[in-house]
């Protein structure tokens, strides 16, 4: 690293006070006198028409308020695309998946508001449901919208090469069918606001990750100027894509009641609500076929994917996107043809979560090819090495790489004496056999697909040399507000305490994109450095003024600013921060800056071009112990090599990369809803299992260090690839103990119990 | 309804609230008091969010009825800090960064303060066993058990 006082250290978190003491306020933790509580009035039924709602012995309980159904809403729907547009804020007509919002109450305090949502008769006619997506596709089936046929929700079909030729080409060409798990996102914070309708306007204080995008929901929905609109962030008690970066039903009913009511509204889901209701990862299909030569080369890939949509179309095309665009990385791939459909069902709806679209087919082509190396007699390194693209470099769907650490990464992995320790297809007999497994992924950087994309920054100086930094980047856990601060202070020479991050509000901070696609650090990261960049500017002309020197010469170090060369002409910051806030008739110094890199151009139809501004490459190795007798499987110890370019602060990044890993492992391992008819029959966290801190193994992180100039001192990705690559890691180690391949997520330890008795059969 | 005054000590400072007999301890740490860095995730005992102490153990506090808080000396997060002087746990999470999102953290303070307080020098594995009632969505439990074994250190006056 150059020699930079911040960047580059492992700086504590400048929110890290008030997350220990309990200061943090989330949404939840709002109060206001005279708040009314908002519940919902769900749907006991997946798929039925709504014949007539009866809110009269609702309205009549002492201490209701108000009460609004899906028609007080004007007809008015969101979607993520202005042709997907059919969610409304609460079911109109009909409902299509089970707990689907039909109506909300506000009432006095949070036991009326319950009553009184169980007072409020709804009659329904219930339809046929359809619950799997390859029987929704058929003709024939339930129609769940009737904008579409045979619940076709989206599809995307991309062609490149010619797969047909590779096919021919190569030594062997399997097919199989993989399939990955419904789980989600799994925050601890429900979603919640508190919203006021005054004569200024919306106020939503809300968890949110993405605060810009209901921001343009409400005023769209409620017909008012942007300025009219504030977005107000708490703390984000986690989010990890999917709900938090859209509006929920509370948040629209919320700010109806506040509007009909005169009073502030309060709604807060439970963990019931947010598993049975919130937007969960697509669970998908994905039928791989892939060609190899003798050698290991791959020549040609086709997938087949089939996702469960559920009831609504939400974010779900640019997940579709996803599972074929980033299919070309991390390996060579001259040949690909990629047909993805997204299908509705009458389950709950299924949108983004960490790791999105990406981490599903890149499962099934991760494994598949180490299956097919198997038969070949070649070694999951090997094959990996044989494959990997180096940069630069240009995918056949013209992805184009300008750094990548994959060889590296497994190099590092080749040489760990922990891959020393696998069975190499001798899995022990039990009762404990050892495994150790390995993969090899790619994750995008700096999301840029469709529409705004870019971030602002803007940087007031106070004339006592102290910074306020404005963005409306939104740190919902993975710390980009440290990020930020350290760049704006690296820039001016200042310490970390010298700037304060304010929090988002859209009546006042720069619109933002939202925290997805690991782009806070790259885009927001870039907006933050021009409009330090900028101050500076300004500083360094003043103090050029005074000296009578080139502003080029001016440098901004350790809270001094002084000549290059000349050690007699220096001052303090602060001190140049009077004279140039007093000069004149008191000038103001702000600085702005907006992110550029994220200005692309990809072929949205076609699957051509970037979605992101630079790609990370992640090589995992893992080690598990499986109980040959019970199927169960521990995982003991994890590498992550992962390259992020430069690691801007190296704690943060160990640390996303731990948290994504233990996601993924999560998902790979246990995590699943068990549905019934649309039912979700594990509604709640005991049932529903995320992994708790004896269940985690001892993961190392390596960093591998690449240079890129595609974002903020050289960083990209850091908060997704571990997710992308603990699944097929995992399922790579527990082959490598049983001898057995698994295909579908969760690999639980009944279906490797049932494999292991098959196989002894 | 009825109401019931109990009388508790809270962070040091005693409390004496007349509460309606179903409420729990959670709602009214939160809601009477006030004090929301005691969070609610699940409402059912599992994620433990809601971990206080309530004597020398701790609880989730939204299985607690509040009437069991009668005569005891709770702990809630904002008792932890002396003024300005963080608990040594609260410091390791902070150099350590034991925390992302913040949510978990003041349930996952009060668990591991209820481990240290027990078991001044626990091993990795008693650290794991000591929050495996504490669900953590961002961190993966690495810089969790880093922190507090890092506090265990410091408090014993190691590095």
């Amino acid at each position: 690293m150059e020699d930079y006082s911040l960047i580059g250290k492992r700086i504590p978190r400048v929110d890290g006070r008030v997350k220990v003491t309990g200061e943090a306020k989330y949404a939840a933790d709002y109060d206001m006198p005279g708040m009314l509580w908002c519940k919902m009035v769900r749907s006991p039924h997946p798929h039925a028409r709504i014949l007539n709602i009866d809110t009269s012995r609702a309205e009549k309980l002492p201490g209701v308020k108000a009460v609004c159904t899906g028609k007080d809403f004007g007809g008015w729907k969101w979607g993520w695309m202005p042709k997907t547009r059919d969610e409304p804020p609460l079911a109109v007509g009909k409902v299509r998946y089970l707990a689907e919002a039909v109506a909300a109450v506000a009432a006095v305090d949070e036991d009326t508001a319950e009553e009184a949502a169980d007072l409020v008769k709804v009659e329904y006619e219930e339809l046929p449901g359809v619950f799997d997506p390859e029987e929704a596709m058929k003709e024939g089936a339930p129609q769940i919208h009737d904008y579409v046929d045979n619940n076709l929700s989206w599809d995307f079909h991309m062609d490149f090469g010619d797969v047909e030729k590779g096919f021919a080409e190569a030594d062997l060409v399997n097919e199989d069918r993989f399939e990955t798990g419904r789980v989600i996102t799994g925050f601890l914070e429900p979603p919640a606001a508190v919203a006021l309708w005054d004569s200024s306007g919306i106020t939503l204080w809300a968890a949110k990750q993405s605060p810009y995008f209901v921001y343009r929901h409400l005023a769209a929905c409620f017909k008012m100027p942007l300025n009219k609109v504030r977005i107000i962030q708490p703390f984000i008690g986690g989010g990890f894509g999917g709900t938090k970066n859209d509006s929920q039903p509370g948040d629209f009913c919320a700010v109806l009641f506040s509007k009909m009511t005169g009073r502030p509204v309060k709604f807060v889901y439970n963990m019931q609500e947010v598993l049975m209701t919130c937007r969960r990862r697509h669970n998908m299909i994905i039928h791989n076929k892939m060609g190899m030569k003798k050698d290991g080369t791959i020549t040609a890939m086709q997938s087949k994917v089939i996702a469960d949509g559920g009831g609504y179309t939400a974010i779900g095309p640019l997940t579709m996107y996803l599972t074929g665009c980033m299919s070309t990385l991390p390996y060579k791939l001259p040949n690909f043809k990629h047909d993805a459909y997204r299908i509705f069902t009458n389950n709950p709806i299924s949108a983004a979560m960490r790791g999105h679209g990406i981490t599903h087919t890149r499962f099934a082509a991760e494994i598949q090819m180490e299956m097919m190396a198997k038969e070949l007699g070649i070694d999951p390194i090997e094959v990996r090495l044989k494959n990997a693209i180096t940069a630069p470099h240009e995918t056949v769907n013209k992805v184009t790489v300008n750094s990548c650490g994959l060889k590296e990464g497994l190099e590092t992995l080749a040489k760990d004496p922990r891959w020393e320790k696998r069975s190499k297809g001798q899995p022990g007999e039990g009762p404990v056999s050892h495994g150790v497994g390995i993969s090899g992924t790619s994750y995008l950087g700096g999301a840029m697909q469709r529409g705004h994309q870019s971030c602002g920054a803007v940087v007031r100086l106070c004339e006592d040399g102290t910074i306020d930094y404005l963005t409306g980047a939104t740190d919902c856990g993975q710390g980009s507000d440290t990020v930020l601060v350290q760049i704006i202070a690296e820039e001016l020479g200042l310490r970390m305490e010298d700037v304060d991050i304010k929090r988002v509000d859209t009546a006042v901070t720069p619109c933002d994109a939202g925290s997805y696609g690991s782009r806070v650090t790259v885009m927001a990261g870039e907006a933050a450095q021009k409009a330090a960049q900028d101050v500076k500017g300004q500083l360094a002309g003043v103090a050029a003024e005074k000296w009578e020197a080139d502003p080029q010469d001016i440098v901004f170090k350790n809270q001094q600013v002084y000549v290059k060369g000349s050690p007699e002409k220096a001052m303090p910051f602060r001190k140049l921060a009077q004279i140039a806030c007093y000069s004149g008739s008191g000038a103001v110094i702000v600085g702005k800056g907006y992110s550029q890199y994220g200005i692309g151009l990809n072929d949205f139809d076609k699957g051509l071009g970037d979605s992101g501004t630079s790609y990370s490459f992640t090589s995992h190795l893992t080690e598990v112990d499986v109980d040959i007798e019970t199927g169960f499987v521990k995982c003991t110890d994890m590498v992550i090599a992962h390259d992020c370019g430069k690691p801007l602060n190296p704690i943060n990044v160990e640390a996303q990369n731990q948290g994504g890993a233990i996601q993924g492992m999560g998902q790979a391992m246990y995590e699943e809803f068990a549905m019934d008819h649309g039912k979700t029959l594990n509604p709640n966290l005991a049932d529903y299992k995320m992994p708790l801190s004896p269940d985690v193994p001892n993961i190392e992180v390596v960093d591998i260090l690449t240079e890129d100039a595609s974002g903020p001192y050289g960083a990209k990705e850091a908060s997704e690839g571990s997710i992308v690559s603990a699944p097929p890691s995992i399922v790579s180690a527990i082959h490598d103990a049983t001898g057995i391949w698994f295909k579908e997520q969760p690999v639980t330890p009944e279906k490797i119990a049932m494999a292991l008795r098959k196989k002894k059969e | 309804m009825e109401r019931k005054k109990i009388s508790f000590i809270l962070n040091g400072k005693s409390q004496e609230l007349h509460i309606q007999p179903w409420r729990t301890l959670l709602e009214i740490i939160r809601e009477d008091l006030q004090l929301t860095g005691t969070k609610e995730g699940c409402g059912e005992g599992e994620c433990g969010s809601c971990t206080v102490m309530m004597g020398d153990k701790t609880v989730n506090s939204c299985l607690v009825p509040a009437v069991e808080a009668d005569n005891m000396e709770i702990t809630t997060i904002e008792g932890l800090a002396d003024g300005d002087n963080l608990d040594p746990i609260q410091e390791a999470f902070v150099s350590y960064a034991g925390m992302q999102c913040g949510f978990c953290t003041p349930g996952m303070i009060m668990s591991a303060k209820e481990l240290l307080e027990s078991n001044p020098n626990p091993n990795e594995e008693e650290i794991r066993e000591g929050i495996a009632g504490n669900f953590c969505r961002c961190t993966g439990y690495t810089k969790i058990i880093e922190s507090i074994s890092a506090a265990a250190e410091g408090m014993q006056g190691g590095e």
